[in-house]
């Protein structure tokens, strides 16, 4: 570090551009900045993805638009058909929410791997799910279980299926003046197989590629799959060939490497410093057919 | 561009600030308040070194703002040993395993301790070990820092064993 603590308090370390501090107490009010700031707001949640950004400078908005004080945006409930993650709840408290953890396991596990327990304690599911990583965990499982996104704007409340949701990276069907406030899960039955699995340098790391989703099986056969893939492609990427593959067959018929060859194909997975669009293919198919070996109990071809 | 009140407690000392709103928490602990235990390595979230407690939890002050801690109550590691110089239990703990070389990385790790061996139900090694994923530290090869989570989580901190 190049700076030191001067005598003026002007001279202390500033990486971001400056912009304006609001902290609305309401959806409302939130969403009257958005309108009125015609795109230059930026909306902060947990800030840890926005935070380098910022000081990076690739994000330079003129407000700064901080929900953390917005209440109905916390917390997990249920709703008719399923549950509703409030888009401001911490990480770290999805991960001890009774709620989650009875209904909805594939979540959970999917929540586990999100950053690490530091940035969890801050880090939001709703931050996450608006931000669109195309290798992270939340936007993918959104896809995978088929949730709803739930936006408000002072135009009104809409829902956008997460399907429809991710344009590109970073790009969503989000407005500048909207505002994601909660993230609705669809019931899934109590038992449904967890489909998890991510390849990272190291826990907690950005994934290198992963899949995530869920399972329920009825008398030996499939009843219901979704699945996604994320770090396979400028977007979380919905596996519609594997699982119309799977829907309705019984498991003794499913062979996981052909399974696995239509999972991949549904990808499309790039070049980047960490590692080839090649290599993606290689071990998206390998964790694809492990896991989903090991979810419905197949025995290994001879 | 604007500037903001906040009232909040740093180590236990009620405060109150004027921030500019892009100000980073570690900066202004840093250079402001004067902690500056917090290190800084990185400045994105990678490292840990700048991990402190905020009401009641470890995270990083290089990824939050100053004004986002109005209200709130922040320590640091200067904040852990008591005033007579009596060190804390997760200090202790690392002394006697021997989990410091350099140092750097030392405040962030002791911060992640104590907010989860504070919280008796999650005192456990697991989480422990589980969140040093978030800490990166080049010097120790992290057996002397697994060695006091043990301890800390067994409970047999100033045991003996150790110097
Ligand atoms: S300086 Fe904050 S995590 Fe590295
Ligand atoms: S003791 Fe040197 S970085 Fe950890």
């Amino acid at each position: 570090m190049s700076w030191r603590a001067g005598p003026s308090r002007r001279s202390i370390a500033l990486k971001p551009a400056p912009f304006d501090y609001v902290r609305p107490a309401s959806v409302r009010e939130a969403c009257g900045i958005l309108a009125e700031a015609g795109g230059g707001a930026t909306v902060i949640a947990g800030g840890q993805t926005l935070m380098p950004l910022l000081n990076l400078r690739m994000s330079q908005p003129f407000i700064l638009v901080d929900i953390a004080g917005i209440e109905d945006i916390q917390g997990v409930s249920a709703v008719p058909g399923g549950l509703r993650v409030g888009a401001m709840t911490r990480q770290a408290d999805g991960l001890t929410d009774a709620l989650l953890a009875a209904r909805l396991p594939a979540m959970v596990m999917a929540l586990e791997h999100v950053g690490h327990h530091q940035t969890r304690n801050r880090g939001t599911v709703g931050g996450s799910i608006a931000l669109g990583e195309p290798a992270a965990e939340m936007p993918a499982t959104a896809v995978a279980l088929g949730a709803t996104m739930e936006i408000a704007s002072l135009r009104g409340i809409r829902q956008v299926a997460a399907a429809d949701f991710y344009l590109g990276p970073y790009m969503t069907a989000l407005e500048p003046d909207e505002l994601l406030t909660g993230v609705i899960y669809p019931h899934w039955p109590e038992g449904h197989l967890i489909l998890f699995r991510e390849v990272a340098r190291r826990p907690g790391d950005f994934a290198l590629l992963g899949m995530t989703g869920a399972a329920v099986l009825e008398n030996g056969a499939v009843a219901r799959i979704g699945l996604a893939w994320f770090g396979m492609g400028p977007t979380p990427i919905r596996m519609v060939q594997a699982e119309n593959a799977l829907l309705g067959q019984a498991l003794t018929d499913i062979d996981p490497d052909v399974v696995a060859r239509l999972a991949v194909a549904d990808a499309a997975p790039f070049n980047d410093h960490h590692v080839s669009a090649e290599y993606r293919r290689t071990v998206g198919h390998r964790i694809f057919r492990r896991t989903l070996r090991e979810a419905f109990g197949l025995k290994e071809a001879a | 561009m604007s500037e903001h009140a906040i009232a909040w407690t740093v180590n236990a000392h009620p405060r109150r600030d004027r921030v500019e709103a892009r100000t980073s928490l570690a900066d202004h602990l840093r250079l402001e308040v004067g902690c500056t235990g917090v290190h800084l390595g990185c400045e994105h979230g990678v490292c840990g070194a700048c991990t402190v407690i905020v009401d009641g939890r470890a995270v990083r002050s290089c990824l939050m703002l100053a004004v986002q801690a109005d209200g709130a109550c922040v320590t640091t590691v200067e904040g852990l040993a008591a005033p007579d110089g009596t060190l804390h239990t997760v200090q202790q703990a690392m002394r006697e395993a021997h989990g410091v070389q350099c140092g750097f990385c030392t405040p962030g790790v002791l911060m992640t301790f104590a907010a989860l061996s504070s919280d008796a139900a999650k005192a456990d090694e697991q989480a422990m070990i589980a969140a040093m994923s978030g800490h990166i530290c080049r010097c120790t090869g992290y057996q002397g820092i697994r060695r006091a989570a043990k301890a800390l989580a067994d409970k047999a901190v100033g045991s003996g064993q150790g110097t």
